[in-house]
């Protein structure tokens, strides 16, 4: 067997091909291309929604018509054309299902090749799944074990009809409907996604997960996700996605909006593994989210994510730490290879007395990508006493990959204590011989030094999802050295 | 075991190896000396596979097989252990995760199951104890801040860990004090069987003090200009190498 060197590992990356690259045809529901108000309208008619409901819509579609698209990301494509993008698709418009026996058979054998197969989903422990399949709930599992303790888990759509009280107070309060161009296009035609409400001092008995995908050629993805954590409990909540490859962009633009009331508790985690693009750059999903919490007094918010897919990402989860002593939390592993683009980070915004922040944001870059840290640290007049503490640490593989950092500090109370600390390595020609010689191969050796780079944020996912991420971070950067 | 036949080996194109005829059997001990930049450390690469090293002619034979093609972990399967000199950082994987992962892609290589974590636990505790390795040491990040002492203690321990057959140790003795070089070397004579070889690589005697060698050479320019029994060596600590250059130079 003849070595291993620099130029096979390159040859070798260039060649993978997107693991989970296969596309599921199920009969679907999809309204024509472009947008205007009767297709807004459209779509609220066809989920049955109330007139509240059509018109926040009405007036969000409003607002994006005379937004533009933003330009500040270190990140460059060809912008979408949103004329020529279906903005409704459903498969098959029956009514939810009640058992795994009355899903469409073609969907579970997708779901088997991902290894995320809804039997095994409900024999794991703790784990309910609400999964969204092309912007429509198809199943819904440990909804009776949750609805004992008045914890609802459902699909938004079906949260605006059953619980029209919770979704008018909150939809929109923390990111408003022009708050940026793609949450305006999102609040305007929003197919579904997940809403959740954990009432008074309850502790959410297991992690809420909630796998998306997208699945569906030419259809944007426009999810909408709602947590409410009433005061004094907690929830914790797992999203995750693996994506068909296909040659066209696809636009993904999400809203999440997370609420943590007086003591309330929410960890929201996220596993991102949408296609990335072919070796050429070619193909790949954008991913344009706006994910903000906010919390109140004593409340706490952690994001974590493990960012590997997606050709374009563009996502700042954030915290609006309005009440006193609310603690917000941000841990993000981001992976780029190939062409991929991410410029991601985190907003602090300190509003309340002695409000505490962490960042920890790994960026790891390969082939000939580029990964870009944004973050900002905002301490208000009023916020006596705020922490914040930030590090970002950059991994690079090779020569052509980029790793950038923009740090950003506004501190208009003088007792404020921030902290920064950033660090730039490269996997190194003696790192891997070191672990060549005790009998680890190059491949092990990247995943292992990479998931010790990664260490600080995967110990902050649950369990069951720090396995899932592990391999996600093996496959990402599989033959990627130089 | 080993048999180095007329090795030439260059780096970026210069030559440092210029032809080196070396064998050892098992159950030896051969030490490996000479001034600085004499090609010590790059014969310790080249045996183990580091691919910027070209073997430009001759041969490694390792028990009756050619490695010259072997990639490095697969000449570590075969049972060379490298003792490096200067050991790298791993940060955030622990000396614990490292040694699990070799001995597992090791067994994974011979077509062995993984070892029980509970047989591991048991290798870990025998092996540390033997070495006077405090527990809390192997949760720490490989190498990460670790003191000269440290680092080849920890050296020795992942060969005492993985058994090699022949053990390489690359100027083991340098950033040791006195305690240290006695516990290191205390290790490696335990390791030591009739089964297995070490070759040591270093510049002064001291190590060799502790390490008692059956054999020693003296490298220079390349080449092995001189070999004799374990008095070599202080005649070398005594005399220096300059009568080693004059005697190869006239």
């Amino acid at each position: 067997m003849s070595k291993y060197t620099e130029d096979d590992l390159r040859e070798e990356l260039k060649t993978k091909e997107y693991e989970y690259g296969f596309y599921t045809d199920i009969e679907s529901d999809t309204f024509p291309v472009g947008l205007n108000e009767d297709i807004v309208r459209a779509i609220s008619l066809k989920k049955g929604e109330p007139e509240w409901m059509t018109n926040w819509r009405l007036q969000a579609f409003k607002s994006w018509k005379e937004m533009m698209e933003p330009e500040w990301a270190n990140v460059s494509y060809v912008k979408p054309d949103f004329q020529a993008i279906s903005y409704y698709s459903a498969p098959n418009s029956k009514p939810k299902y009640d058992s795994l026996d009355e899903v469409d058979p073609e969907l579970l054998a997708t779901f088997a090749k991902l290894g995320i197969s809804l039997d095994e989903q409900k024999k794991l422990s703790g784990v309910a799944m609400d999964v969204v399949v092309d912007s429509v709930s198809v199943a819904t599992t440990f909804k009776k074990t949750l609805g004992e303790k008045g914890i609802i888990f459902c699909s938004i759509s079906e949260a605006i009809k059953e619980h029209p009280e919770l979704v008018k107070k909150y939809i929109g309060s923390v990111v408003p409907q022009k708050d940026n161009f793609y949450a305006a296009l999102n609040s305007a035609v929003f197919s579904d996604g997940s809403f959740c409400y954990i009432p008074k001092g309850v502790r959410c008995p297991m992690e809420l997960s909630t796998y998306f995908r997208i699945n569906q050629a030419g259809t944007g993805q426009f999810e909408r996700t709602l947590v409410i954590a009433d005061e004094g409990s907690y929830v914790s909540y797992l999203e995750g996605c693996t994506a068909p490859s296909r040659d066209e962009n696809q636009l993904h633009a999400a809203v999440v909006e997370l609420i943590a009331l007086d003591n309330a508790e929410i960890k929201y985690s996220t596993v991102q593994n949408w296609y990335p693009g072919n070796a050429e750059g070619k193909g790949g999903v954008y991913n344009f989210v706006t994910k903000r919490g906010l919390c109140e007094k004593n409340a706490k918010i952690s994001w974590t994510q493990v960012e590997t897919g997606s050709a374009i990402t563009w996502k700042y989860p954030s915290c609006i730490l309005k009440g006193d002593n609310s603690v917000g939390e941000f841990y993000s592993i981001a992976v780029t290879n190939n062409y991929q683009q991410a410029d991601t980070g985190t907003k602090m915004i300190h509003l309340g007395k002695n409000t505490k922040s962490t960042i920890i944001s790994k960026g790891i870059s390969a082939g000939r990508s580029q990964n870009s840290y944004r973050g900002l640290v905002k301490i208000s007049p009023n916020a006596d006493n705020a922490r914040n503490f930030s590090q970002c640490d950059s991994l690079l593989m090779g020569n052509e990959c980029g790793a950038h950092t923009f740090p950003y500090i506004e501190a208009k109370n003088k007792t404020a204590k921030i902290e920064h600390e950033a660090t730039t390595s490269k996997i190194g020609e003696d790192q891997i011989f070191y672990c060549n010689q005790r009998g680890i191969d190059t491949e092990k050796a990247i995943a292992l030094i990479v998931n010790g780079f990664s260490k600080d944020v995967l110990n902050k996912l649950p369990m069951e999802f720090a396995v899932e991420a592990q391999k996600l971070l093996e496959i990402s950067l599989e033959g990627s050295v130089g | 075991m080993l048999k180095i036949e007329n090795l030439h080996a260059s780096v970026d194109d210069k030559s440092i190896l210029k032809g080196i005829n070396l064998e050892i059997k098992a159950g030896e001990v051969h030490a490996i000396m000479g001034p600085n930049g004499s090609g010590k450390s790059t014969l310790a690469s080249v045996v183990a596979g580091k691919e910027e090293y070209e073997v430009t002619k001759g041969s490694i034979i390792f028990n009756g097989e050619d490695i010259e093609d072997l990639a490095a972990e697969e000449r570590a399967h075969k049972g060379i252990f490298l003792s490096f000199q200067y050991p790298v950082e791993i940060p955030g994987v622990s000396v614990t995760n490292f040694m699990k992962t070799a001995i597992n892609e090791t067994r994974k290589a011979k077509g062995l199951e993984e070892m029980p974590a509970k047989d591991m636990l048991k290798l870990i505790r025998e092996k540390s104890e033997l070495l006077e390795i405090d527990r809390k040491f192997l949760s720490r990040s490989l190498n990460e801040g670790f003191s000269g002492g440290e680092k080849k203690r920890n050296e020795i321990f992942q060969m005492a860990m993985l058994e090699p057959q022949l053990a390489i140790l690359d100027e083991t003795d340098s950033g040791l004090d006195i305690d240290a070089l006695r516990i290191v070397a205390n290790g490696v004579n335990k390791l030591k069987s009739k089964d297995n070889a070490v070759l040591v690589i270093t510049h002064y005697q001291r190590l060799l003090d502790y390490i008692v060698p059956d054999f020693v050479h003296v490298l220079y320019n390349g080449r092995i200009v001189k070999s004799g029994g374990k008095e070599l060596a202080h005649e070398l600590e005594e005399k220096g190498y300059d009568w080693i250059k004059e005697e190869v130079n006239a």
